[in-house]
């Protein structure tokens, strides 16, 4: 059993929760036109939520890449005033900044593909209600006959189908731009008390942490030396 | 045959293309019990590239039960694994 069945089982699972079969075709559709329009504004809020993440994403970035160039000038004066060790922990500060600007850059184009399938779902979405809308008053009206009830069956299915999708989109996105949110407000914090914290680092290995450390600490030192080699030092 | 790539939409394929299909599913399900990153992401985006370039994508005017679905684009190598031991999936 492949990827195709698993997923297939999966959406066939949420389709049916979702779908409240009745005995009454009449009902099953204004039901599933109802839960239609219901998840429709949930994707619109959701689409709202993802550009007011990234909204703040962009301000963050806007902040540390502000502080970045701060410290950097901060190390240029420290160095003139002869205050290496100064001028090197601006520097060290100034890594870690630019390392999170990197990881929000990353969020940022994270959001802005989520932003960009969401609303494409949107209008699909919304073309599927309009046509389901003008298909269930036809139905309703010769529910009676043998084919309509197979075409209410297919109708409702087809729909269900594209909720269930909607749905596990929906789920999918608030599951990434929580997470998102929780490191945003976790940088903003630290970025309020001027402590920025390398919080990128948290999940990584001890080898992998060292290295990274090595790689910085070099890049302070290059920075130090050019910054020496400006000031005629 | 109708074929929903998830989050994406659906795709109206010729069924002849299901023996292909299926080939390329069992190489993204070895590539999940490997655990192999590279090849999982190489192997799923070739699937669903197939399914984009020999189906029609259906109109949104249609109301049509798909299938074969498959998972949204950005699944991960994690969730894929998850796909296979998760909670409420069949196992077959």
């Amino acid at each position: 059993m492949g990827l195709l069945s698993r997923m297939a089982t999966i959406l066939k699972a949420k389709m049916n929760a979702l779908l409240e079969s009745s005995a009454n075709p009449a009902e099953t559709l204004e039901y599933s036109y109802q839960k239609q329009v219901e998840l429709l504004q949930k994707v619109k809020r959701g689409i709202v939520e993802v550009v007011t993440s990234k909204r703040r994403v962009e301000l963050q970035a806007a902040r540390v890449r502000e502080q970045v160039s701060q410290l950097d000038a901060q190390a240029e004066e420290a160095l003139a005033a002869g205050r290496e060790d100064l001028a090197r922990l601006a520097l060290q500060r100034k890594q870690i900044g630019q390392e999170q600007l990197g990881d929000l850059e990353q969020q940022l184009s994270v959001l802005e593909q989520e932003q960009q399938r969401l609303t494409t779902a949107e209008t699909r979405l919304s073309t599927k209600v309009e046509t389901f809308r003008t298909r269930k008053e036809t139905l309703k009206a010769q529910y009676t006959a043998a084919e309509a009830q197979v075409r209410i069956g297919e109708a409702v299915h087809g729909l269900s189908e594209e909720l269930a999708d909607m749905g596990l989109a929906i789920e999918r996105a608030e599951e990434k731009t929580e997470s998102m949110r929780a490191r945003a407000a976790a940088i903003d914090e630290l970025a309020e008390t001027g402590v920025l914290v390398d919080l990128t680092r948290s999940g990584e290995d001890q080898l992998s942490r060292e290295l990274k450390q090595i790689s910085a600490s070099r890049n302070v030192e290059a920075e130090l030396a050019a910054m020496k080699e400006r000031l005629g030092q | 045959m109708i074929i929903r790539i998830m989050s994406e939409g659906q795709y109206r394929m010729p069924s002849g293309h299901l023996d292909q299909l299926n080939d390329l599913d069992a190489q993204v399900v070895l590539a999940v019990a490997q655990g192999d990153q590279a090849h999982f992401q190489t192997t799923y985006a070739q699937m669903l590239d197939f399914v984009r370039q020999q189906g029609e994508p259906v109109a949104a005017t249609e109301l049509v039960e798909s299938d074969v679905i498959l998972p949204a684009p950005d699944l991960e190598l994690k969730e894929a694994q998850q796909l296979f031991k998760g909670e409420g999936i069949i196992p077959g």
